[in-house]
């Protein structure tokens, strides 16, 4: 991104956030995604006449859990207002929402950029229903084309909460590091699984271009649809070139809604009639004011877990971590505590740090699977990183050993063992291979002796390969230099 | 001849009490309200529906329990209707409404679950304006109801199925709903006791929904004594309703026999004003003078705000219905207009055809007090003197601990009386507004005939959560009026 130019990008976020909370916001349904549809409903979450919602007090405790983490203000009194507009996939055609006093206000995440840390801020955060969702049948998918339409209310009444954040982020990269950022809060924080590709996580944005040091801001474009922090990334990049694009040309800019299109690669307008909404909000008359209790609100921040933030200050201080390396560890409670684990299980931290961040992260990747979903456990790192330490294994036969237990779940020493991996530091048995590479090798040798040091490393190998890889190296290497130089 | 009384005449606290002796059969009671709606209601017009066989079945199963020696609960055995805003599982729902026509809910309202286990037998739903917005019952979308005392008049509204039901002795009780005097008004212009209790004290789940902040679940009864049993038993706490009260059910019978001796009562000097009937001013001045002569201590009250009510009333309630009402739009359950374009003109047409003209008309005034730019100045300033008048009782409570006004400016109006002109209609409710901004319990209790032989009601308003000394004021009252006329329909058939 263009910084040092005349113009300046301001973004503001608004992420929607399911809640993993067992029921729905306002009536007893199993909060679950994946289920058949319209299975998970009742006369409340399908909005039939006479139901009356009860707000979930665990989705308010999770709410709340939320804006301490993210540094807010907790309102002693806030209310639930009603948005009214007409959708077939809302109930009761209103959403139950909050509006101008919403539960939790002022915070802020702080994100690291280039190694800089900035402060976001964080207008509010509040707790609302989600809706059901939309099916238009026919080949296309299109609704255009669709003969009619289906509702599954499985999701109407899911507990959401929403996270406003202040006009702060400047950059596309700002706001991924954003997201990521908020995302493994969230995770950590137990209150959701903020997974992009199920919704569970849905984000917009604003986006706006000035001048560089202007106090206004320029026209609000509102960016909807985007399914992953990448495709955030990529419509954000998008919009700005096209905002300053604009600006440089002359063109004016309309404030309006615009459409992220993932395959296109390009933001699109929707029609603005769609966006003529008069939400007509009043105080949700069905639910009184909610007032936490404050020795409620002091015992949630009491358990408030160690956030991403504060562990990676931790580790870096605590391992003498590089920042990339901190930031892999420490950015899930998942990696962070197996590798808390496998340090407390007597491993080497900048050791097991490297097996995690590059071994065991290539493992994963390439067989698309997750931490905590693999067979490898910190036990598996411990006895890795002991056994290499020790010299008992070569890295390669670690190597070995570690996909080994990816693939079967079996101990390291037990796979150490039945693979022979155990590197041969016998002097004897060693000394005799050794004799005999020099014996089938004499040009390197005499390389060697007049001076090509270089050669050791040929020769190495060549002890290596006779050995069936069980050679411990380094001790190949020393009897090598003590025949050359002192024999012969 | 000797009583002239079947046993669905009788309160409900005579028929337990002889159920509870082996006289008689819950079966024969049944029975004996069945046979009376079949006897009038094609006069009266009542019901929208008539659940006799459950209603059979119900009552052959406490008599088991009676004969098998089970004491029975208060309310075990007694025909009972309900209006038809509130939701019983099985049975169509309808609202008075076209768009609610063969709408059968999945669940049953908490009051009606509370008493169906306490035993309760339910003979029919019964007619209502539409969506409960109405004086008079003639917004149904169904048929107009007919009041028992004059088949050409009115019987209030919106509650007068169950006014009339219960004043005709087709059911012994009845539930209604009360949102701006739509128990209260109808029981007076049918000459039967109606309770408001206050706000909260009796679950809303299940009360289809006109305007949540002054919705009331509201009793129908014989009697005084009826109303404290039947609201005891279906009060207290419900965690499904949050603006439910928190509490057990209250046991409203036990100072029902305390008198008025040094209750201060306050008159309402606004229920003597312009528009009041010298018939209805004539009943409750003599009921006054009845009260003072009990040893209640009277003097003159007022709401200075009270002025202000109906333009209050009457920007909060469709505000709130406007979104209460949203609902219907044809997607998930009632009325679906035929062959539609797609899902913007099914809506349209959907609620088009469905509603009537009154409930089109609430939701363009609430949409319109809602809107942006008018929030404010309409809406936000109802609510505002809401708070007015919520103080302005507060204050009337310092002195007294009741307030004395007629429930209804006027006693029965012609059918077709005031269809046309709205502002007349909405004037039938002045006195028992205030009660639901407020959330005050009040009863209307009759208190004798006017010269044209129609029943007129007498208004009692209490504090917040002082049902206890409503009922036992009116309890005195009516046990001193001794009034037992009855509908000239009744008499008629008797003889």
């Amino acid at each position: 991104m263009a910084s040092n130019d005349a113009h300046e990008t301001v973004i503001g976020l608004e992420c929607h956030v399911e809640l993993s909370t067992a029921t729905k916001m306002f009536c007893g349904c199993p909060n679950e995604f994946g289920a058949p549809p319209n299975t998970h409903v009742c006369e409340v979450c399908l909005g039939h006449p006479g139901s009356l919602p009860v707000p979930n007090r665990k989705a308010v405790e999770y709410a709340i859990r939320i804006g301490l983490a993210l540094g807010c203000e907790i309102a002693p009194r806030s209310l639930f207002h009603r948005k009214n507009y007409f959708y077939p996939d809302m109930p009761k055609n209103y959403q139950i929402s909050q509006y101008d006093l919403p539960l939790c206000v002022g915070g802020h995440l702080d994100v690291e950029v280039d190694g800089r840390t900035r402060r976001i801020g964080i207008t509010r955060v509040h707790l609302e229903e989600d809706t059901g969702k939309t099916v238009h049948p026919g080949t296309t998918g299109r609704i255009a084309e669709a003969e009619y339409a289906l509702e599954d209310y499985n999701r109407a009444g899911v507990p959401l909460v929403e996270i406003v954040s202040e006009p702060d982020v400047r950059s596309a990269e700002e706001a991924r590091a954003y997201l990521t950022e908020l995302r493994a809060t969230l995770l950590a924080l137990g209150v959701s699984d903020v997974r992009m590709e199920e919704g569970s996580l849905r984000c917009d944005a604003n986006v706006s271009v000035r001048s560089r040091g202007a106090a206004e801001l320029g026209t609000k474009v509102e960016i909807k649809n985007m399914n992953s922090i990448r495709s955030v990334e990529r419509a954000l990049l998008f919009e700005e070139e096209r905002q300053r694009r604009a600006l440089a040309e002359g063109t004016p800019l309309v404030q309006e809604t615009r459409h992220w299109d993932e395959d296109a690669g390009r933001t699109l307008p929707l029609r603005s009639k769609e966006y003529a909404f008069d939400y007509r909000y009043f105080p949700e008359p069905d639910i009184p004011p909610l007032e936490p209790d404050p020795a409620w609100i002091e015992e949630i921040r009491a358990s408030l877990p160690e956030l991403p933030a504060e562990r990676r200050a931790r580790f870096a201080e605590a391992f003498d971590l590089p920042p990339a390396q901190v930031r892999v560890l420490a950015g899930s409670t998942e990696w962070a505590d197996f590798f808390e684990e496998a340090v407390r299980l007597g491993a080497d931290p900048r050791a097991a740090a490297n097996w995690m961040t590059q071994d065991l992260a290539g493992l994963l990747n390439q067989h698309r699977v997750e931490l905590s979903g693999s067979k490898v456990t910190p036990a598996h790192l411990a006895d890795l990183v002991r056994l290499v330490g020790e010299g008992t294994i070569s890295s390669a036969g670690g190597k070995a050993a570690l996909e080994e237990a990816f693939a079967k779940g079996a101990s390291v020493e037990q796979i150490v063992e039945e693979r022979g991996l155990r590197q041969v530091s016998d002097v004897a048995a060693l000394g005799a291979i050794v004799d005999e590479v020099l014996a089938e090798n004499p040009g390197p040798a005499e390389q060697f002796r007049s001076g090509k040091e270089g050669v050791i490393g040929f020769l190495v190998g060549q002890v290596m390969r006779r050995s069936g890889g069980a050679a411990n190296p380094k001790l190949a290497q020393d009897l090598l230099r003590e025949r050359l130089l002192t024999g012969g | 001849m000797g009583d002239p009384r079947e046993p669905c005449d009788l309160p409900a606290h005579e028929i337990a009490a002889r159920l509870a002796s082996g006289e008689g059969s819950a079966g024969q009671v049944v029975e004996s309200s069945l046979a009376r709606i079949e006897a009038v209601d094609g006069r009266v017009r009542s019901f929208l529906a008539v659940t006799a066989e459950q209603a059979r079945q119900r009552a052959a199963e406490v008599d088991r329990r009676r004969v098998a020696g089970e004491t029975l609960s208060a309310v075990a055995g007694i025909p009972l209707a309900l209006k038809d805003v509130l939701a019983t599982r099985g049975i169509p729902t309808t609202c008075g409404s076209q768009i609610l026509r063969g709408y059968v809910p999945p669940y049953d309202c908490t009051a009606w679950a509370r008493l169906q286990a306490a035993g309760s037998v339910l003979v029919g739903k019964t007619n209502c304006d539409e969506f409960a917005m109405g004086s008079s019952t003639e917004n149904s979308s169904f048929h107009p109801t007919h009041n028992p005392w004059d088949l050409d008049a009115v019987p209030g509204g919106s509650s007068g199925g169950s006014a009339a039901a219960v004043a005709s002795g087709q059911a012994v009780w009845a539930l209604g709903t009360d949102t701006g005097g739509s128990v209260r008004q109808p029981a007076a212009l049918c000459g039967v006791v109606g309770m408001k209790p206050t706000y909260g004290l009796v679950s809303r789940y299940g009360l289809i929904a006109f305007a949540s902040s002054l919705d009331h679940v509201g009793t129908f009864t014989r009697t005084v004594r009826d109303a404290a049993t039947l609201l005891s038993a279906i009060g207290g706490h419900d965690p499904r309703d949050a603006t439910s009260l928190p509490g057990p059910p209250p046991d409203l019978a036990a100072t029902l026999e305390e008198g008025v001796r040094g209750l201060r009562i306050g008159v309402l000097e606004e229920g003597f004003g312009e528009g009041v009937e010298p018939g209805v001013r004539d009943r409750i001045g003599e009921a006054v003078d009845r009260l003072a002569a009990l040893g209640a201590e009277i003097g003159e009250a007022t709401l200075p705000h009270a002025g202000y009510t109906l333009s209050a009333y009457y920007l909060i309630a469709p505000a709130e219905a406007s979104s209460n009402l949203a609902r219907y739009d044809g997607v998930r359950y009632g009325h679906r207009a035929d062959d539609p374009r797609d899902v913007v003109d099914m809506m349209t047409r959907t609620r088009g055809e469905g509603f009537g003209d009154e409930v089109k008309r609430r939701i363009m005034i609430g949409t319109y007090a809602l809107s942006a730019g008018y929030y404010d100045a309409y809406y936000g300033q109802a609510q505002k003197v809401r708070t007015l008048i919520i103080r302005d009782y507060e204050e009337a409570f310092g002195s007294f601990d009741l307030l004395l006004s007629p429930t209804s400016p006027t006693t029965a109006f012609r059918l077709g009386e005031r269809t046309d002109d709205p502002m007349a209609m909405y004037l039938s409710d002045v006195f028992t507004i205030p009660a639901n901004l407020a959330g005050v319990p009040a009863i209307s209790v009759p208190c004798g005939v006017d010269e044209r032989g129609l029943p007129v009601g007498l208004q009692l308003t209490g504090k917040v959560l002082d049902e206890a000394t409503v009922l036992r004021a009116a309890h005195a009252f009516e046990q001193d009026l001794g009034w037992t006329t009855r509908p000239p329909l009744l008499e008629a058939a008797a003889g």
